[in-house]
């Protein structure tokens, strides 16, 4: 049987030390007639080799195209030790760790990473993960509102330079508590969310701001002065921040005159491979003053009954399994793994090695987009400074132009028509330190080809096996 | 057996209160309620100048496994928290009656004092739920 | 054990890991740019994997100890389920990647959708939700979002038992519903009369785990499902205990109408040290509208996502992209090797293990919390008397049980049984583990009685003695301070 280790003469020994002929006989309690059948639905089973015969054939089957999709999810070279130290059985098969003194390695591994994280983004504390950057947002919405007292209102402003998905969790995740989101326009030119877009809220009654660095175009905000408008109306501001980002950009603990309140990201640049979008984790930092109103799981060093240093969860009285229908929030199971690769990473790259990812990141969107410019119709959305993506305007239609790219194995980007119609042939591009020169050509020559024979006219072109 | 000061009126949520005698009383939680929740590790002061009605949820007393409410054993305003219990919460722990005040309210209805419970019935209701 | 802070050695680094070369950063204005490069350790390929490895040597896990931990169906993970998920294509797949490139990842998901449904007896699944708390929320969501469909607004009440995981009431007020908490009866079942006195137009729907979280199953399921309909209302089902019935009784045949499953317990992904888990839905018929998305769906040969485009009165998403996708992967594998006869034998071997523990453990003299009920995949144990004669409590059972090698079971919950231990040991352990843990118990018993103190004081021969909570929590220490800042 597999994965149950009894043998018949053991089952026997169990059965009568229980006291019953059979194993059906421990179900008695459940009424005969809710019982189900066969389940035909579920496959027989199939062998270790097997299933590995037929996942390698299904995996051959998406093949491993050149990736040049970032929006919120970024293909980067990951050490080899990260995933072979964290899938480890004592990190890979340990559960929440409960038992402190039974979980130091655990333990102090998260109380590294909260640190790792506060130095990353200059901000007081950090949680030990939530589920991935959308969903942190949410959190930072409802904590926000939570934290802010001198706010009657559940007013968030956000900015549409945000990422279309983060602000669809956060709709989705928040409405039911009555969060009222506001949405800010972008310039047109620059890309960013300008002080003229927040004028009308001058004033007013707003319980937060989010503020994204960089934004989902790739292009950088003026943090600082968003942060301060904040802090001048009353409202607490958010940070949504690439934690790759944060090695070469001003971190949000130090933006403004006084930091941010609390910043929240998608950690997934940090050691997770892009699997189909996750599993990734949130991570979540804020002053110190607002920790208790922080949701999910955080580690603190004590002492144990002997006087030596040791690790503990601490201010569980915030969480669900104590806090019940008061607590933050009702997160229970986090993304510790994540974590515990993305510890392993940052401890390996440390803050030269990640900022050297982030500037070969930015130089080769730089130069891919740079010479993408050069094609005929192809140019630059936006003008202000951009971090390691960029959006670029097509003389062609974008799904037609990434299908086409797609059949010679190059995912050339995000399509922004439907999230962004206002932007018309708009297109996302993201070139990581992955890309090499050769890559980035291959792009380039495809596109040119896909653009002269498309002439701007719809697409003819079908990849293999549409 | 815990203290129970006679001086003292009592909700049945485990608040004492001590009418000051100018229109303004003391709150804080029972000696009995600190000895359940063990060593308390932070005090959720209410914000001064908060009007509250009876009985509605006003501070949050918290230990490690546990955090219980505190209810405001009348209607009023805030018009002083216990700041100290910022930095010393334990404080509750050892001098629930004392330098374990939470708040001071100024009361819009004094005949809501004299409808709490004195200290006899305190007891009593303490030896109920003993069982 | 040191930090990984306090072994740095300024300028070390891993060379390998990094690009060789540190290229200019083009465009960006000085007053973007970080002034002063952010404080990591600074140390060599070597220390940090020495570091890293000697910290997962601190750790009790499945791999290494029987972990009983009540709840949380702590069973083997197989390998192999990780390196198939774990395979090239499939990691390197990005999720913004088109259909083209995704048919095989997509089958997967589909397939693994129709098993779900299979085996709860619903009539559709989406595997989005991130983790079990997030089915909560997305399951409740659902419920408001069908009333609010049908005008029916006045229903602004959750029924919670008061056994019940505290992520339920958690996420059913993350929902926008007030919490009414029903009372457990003396042998283990919700008590059917307080919930008729609760029940009425308010009530939005009731959140039930069946077998419940005292380890008994819930006889009364029919009747509480008739009542609640009757009402007006729904029926959750919080799969947290799936691992005892699966293949055996199925949730939409009890009559949910919403189910939440925890993949990373009855479905045996890791728990990696806290997650990432996955928490998929199912649903009956009339809730089909509002699942969360994204979903698989088939189209002749063709997979394709179900997005908000096509599910208009969805809840939407939950993550930004489409769930903890690698935890599905491998869940599909482990169902794929379970296969349909796998899966009744989770179910009985479960509930085997767990009678077989609780009628030695009876017979050893320790007190079941429900002793005249079978055990369902787990089992309460209470030391009141211990805690009361001898001075002895469970929490220092727990922490005695770490020294002879065994994880605690899940201690204090749940609340409703003073002094409890929730036993789950699930179908992968061998009766020969079962009788070592009762062995360590009954042993850990007469040091209660003969030398407390030992007990008292444990654990003795763990990395650390026991810890002090009190001062983790009043001396906030949760980030390290270089010395130079300090």
């Amino acid at each position: 049987m597999p994965f149950i280790p009894h043998t018949e003469s053991e089952i026997k020994e169990m059965l009568d030390a229980i006291g019953v002929d059979g194993i059906e006989d421990l179900f008695d309690e459940i009424p005969k007639h809710l019982r189900c059948g066969d389940l035909q639905v579920v496959p027989p089973a199939l062998t270790e080799m097997d299933i590995a015969r037929l996942m390698a054939a299904r995996a051959r089957q998406d093949g491993q195209p050149c990736c040049f999709i970032g929006a919120g999810a970024y293909d980067h070279h990951i050490p080899a030790a990260v995933w072979q130290i964290a899938t480890r059985g004592e990190f890979y098969s340990a559960y929440t760790p409960y038992q402190a003194e039974a979980s130091q390695g655990t333990l102090q591994l998260l109380y590294e990473f909260q640190s790792m994280m506060t130095a990353l983004t200059a901000m007081d504390v950090s949680n030990a993960s939530l589920y991935d950057g959308g969903s942190a947002l949410a959190e930072a919405v409802l904590m926000a509102v939570r934290a802010n007292r001198k706010s009657k209102s559940n007013r968030i402003l956000v900015p549409r330079s945000l990422h279309p998905a983060y602000r669809r969790v956060v709709r989705n995740i928040t409405h039911n508590q009555g969060v009222e989101l506001v949405e800010l326009p972008f310039d047109p030119q620059g890309g960013h969310t300008d002080l003229g877009a927040l004028e009308p809220y001058s004033g007013q009654d707003i319980a937060a701001l989010v503020i994204p660095q960089p934004n989902f175009f790739g292009v950088l905000e003026e943090a600082s002065e968003l942060c301060n408008w904040a802090r001048d109306n009353g409202a607490l501001s958010i940070a949504v921040v690439n934690p790759v980002a944060m090695s070469v950009l001003a971190p949000p603990g130090e933006w403004g005159e006084q930091g941010v309140d609390i910043c929240c990201g998608e950690g997934q640049p940090l050691g997770a491979p892009l699997s189909s979008g996750g599993p990734y984790f949130g991570f979540l930092c804020c002053r110190k003053s607002l920790v208790r109103q922080m949701p999910g799981r955080i580690i603190g060093r004590t002492l144990d009954s002997e006087g030596s240093l040791g690790f503990t969860l601490t201010l569980q009285a915030r969480e669900q399994h104590i806090r019940r229908s008061k607590a933050t929030s009702n997160i229970c199971t986090n993304q510790g793994l994540m974590v515990t690769a993305a510890t392993i990473f940052l401890a390996l790259l440390g803050s030269e090695g990640l900022s050297r990812v982030a500037a070969a990141c930015h130089r080769n969107t730089d130069q891919l987009t740079g010479l993408l410019c050069r094609l005929p119709g192809v140019s630059p959305v936006f003008g202000r400074p951009f971090f390691h993506e960029r959006v670029l305007t097509l003389p062609i239609n974008v799904k037609d132009a990434l299908r086409a790219l797609a059949a010679h194995n190059i995912l050339g980007g995000f399509d922004l028509s439907s999230d962004y119609p206002e932007l018309g042939n708009a297109l996302l591009v993201c070139a990581t330190e992955k890309r090499t020169p050769e890559e980035m050509n291959a792009y380039v020559e495809k596109l040119e080809r896909i653009i002269s024979l498309q002439g701007g006219a719809p697409c003819q072109l079908k990849p293999e096996g549409w | 057996m815990s203290n129970i000061p006679p001086e003292l009126r009592y909700a049945k949520s485990h608040e004492w209160i001590r009418d000051e005698g100018d229109g303004t009383a003391t709150v804080g939680i029972t000696d009995h309620a600190q000895e359940k929740l063990g060593d308390l590790v932070f005090v959720e002061l209410p914000e001064p100048g908060t009007q509250f009605t009876q009985g509605v949820e006003c501070a949050v007393v918290e230990s490690v496994k546990a955090a219980s409410d505190i209810y405001s054993p009348v209607g009023g305003e805030v018009v002083a928290v216990n700041e100290e219990l910022n930095d010393a919460p334990e404080t509750v722990n050892d001098d629930p009656f004392g330098g374990g005040w939470i708040f001071k309210i100024k009361m819009s209805d004094s005949a809501q004092l004299a409808a709490l419970l004195d200290a006899d019935d305190y007891a009593q209701l303490l030896a109920s739920e003993d069982h | 054990m040191s930090l990984i802070f306090e072994q740095t050695m300024p300028g070390r680094r891993a060379i390998a890991q990094a690009p060789l070369v540190r290229e200019q950063l083009s465009g960006i204005p000085d007053a973007l740019l970080r002034r002063r490069p952010a404080k990591l350790p600074e140390v060599s390929e070597m220390q940090a994997v020495r570091h890293y490895t000697r910290l997962s040597r601190k750790n009790f896990s499945i791999d290494t100890e029987f972990y009983p931990l009540g709840s949380c169906t702590m069973k083997y993970n197989p390998r192999g389920c990780n390196s198939l998920a774990m395979l090239p294509e499939f990691i390197a797949r990005h999720p913004e990647a088109p259909i083209s490139h995704s048919q095989g990842f997509m089958a997967c998901m589909y397939e693994l959708q129709e098993i779900l449904r299979e085996v709860t007896g619903m009539r559709a699944v989406s595997l989005s939700p991130a983790a079990g708390a997030q089915g909560e929320f997305a399951g409740v969501a659902m419920i408001r979002a069908y009333h609010d469909s049908r005008n029916d607004t006045g229903r602004n009440e959750i029924l919670v038992p008061d056994a019940a995981h505290g992520t339920n009431p958690a996420s059913a007020v993350m929902c926008g519903y007030r919490i009414r908490e029903i009372p457990t009866g003396a042998e283990g079942d919700v008590d059917v009369e307080a919930m008729k006195a609760v029940l009425g137009p308010h009530t939005a729907g009731i959140m039930l785990t069946n077998p419940s979280t005292v380890g008994v199953f819930d006889r009364g399921i029919e009747v509480i499902a008739e009542l609640v309909h009757d009402a007006g209302g729904l029926l959750y089902y919080d799969g947290a205990n799936l691992n005892a019935i699966l293949g055996k009784v199925r949730p939409g045949d009890m009559g949910f109408d919403v189910i939440h499953m925890n993949l990373h317990k009855t479905f045996s992904t890791p728990h990696g040290g806290g997650g990432p888990g996955a928490g998929p839905v199912g649903v009956s018929e009339r809730l089909i509208p509002f699942l969360p998305i994204p979903m698989v769906a088939k189209n002749g040969d063709e997979y394709h996502w179900l997005s908000e485009a096509d599910c208009p009165h969805s809840i939407g998403r939950l993550t930004a992209f489409a769930g903890n996708a690698g935890v599905l992967l491998r869940a599909y594998v482990y169902a794929r090797m379970l296969g349909r006869e796998g899966m009744r034998r989770v179910a009985e071997y479960s509930t085997l293990n767990a009678n077989y523990m609780l009628k030695r453990m009876m017979e050893s003299g320790f007190d079941a919390a429900f002793p005249n009920r079978r055990a369902t995949h787990e089992f309460i144990i209470t030391l009141r008397h211990q805690a009361k004669t001898l001075g002895v409590n469970t929490m220092d059972f727990a922490k005695r049980l770490l020294d002879y090698g065994f994880h605690a079971p899940t201690t204090y919950f749940p609340l409703l049984v003073p002094e409890c231990l929730l036993i789950e040991p699930t179908e992968t352990e061998d009766k020969a583990t079962l009788d070592a843990f009762i062995g360590a118990m009954n042993q850990i018993q007469s040091e209660a009685e003969n030398d407390p103190e030992v007990v008292k004081r444990a654990p003795h021969k763990l990395p650390v003695k026991r810890l002090d909570d009190v001062r983790a929590a009043r001396d906030l220490d949760l980030a390290w301070v270089w010395p130079a800042d300090s």
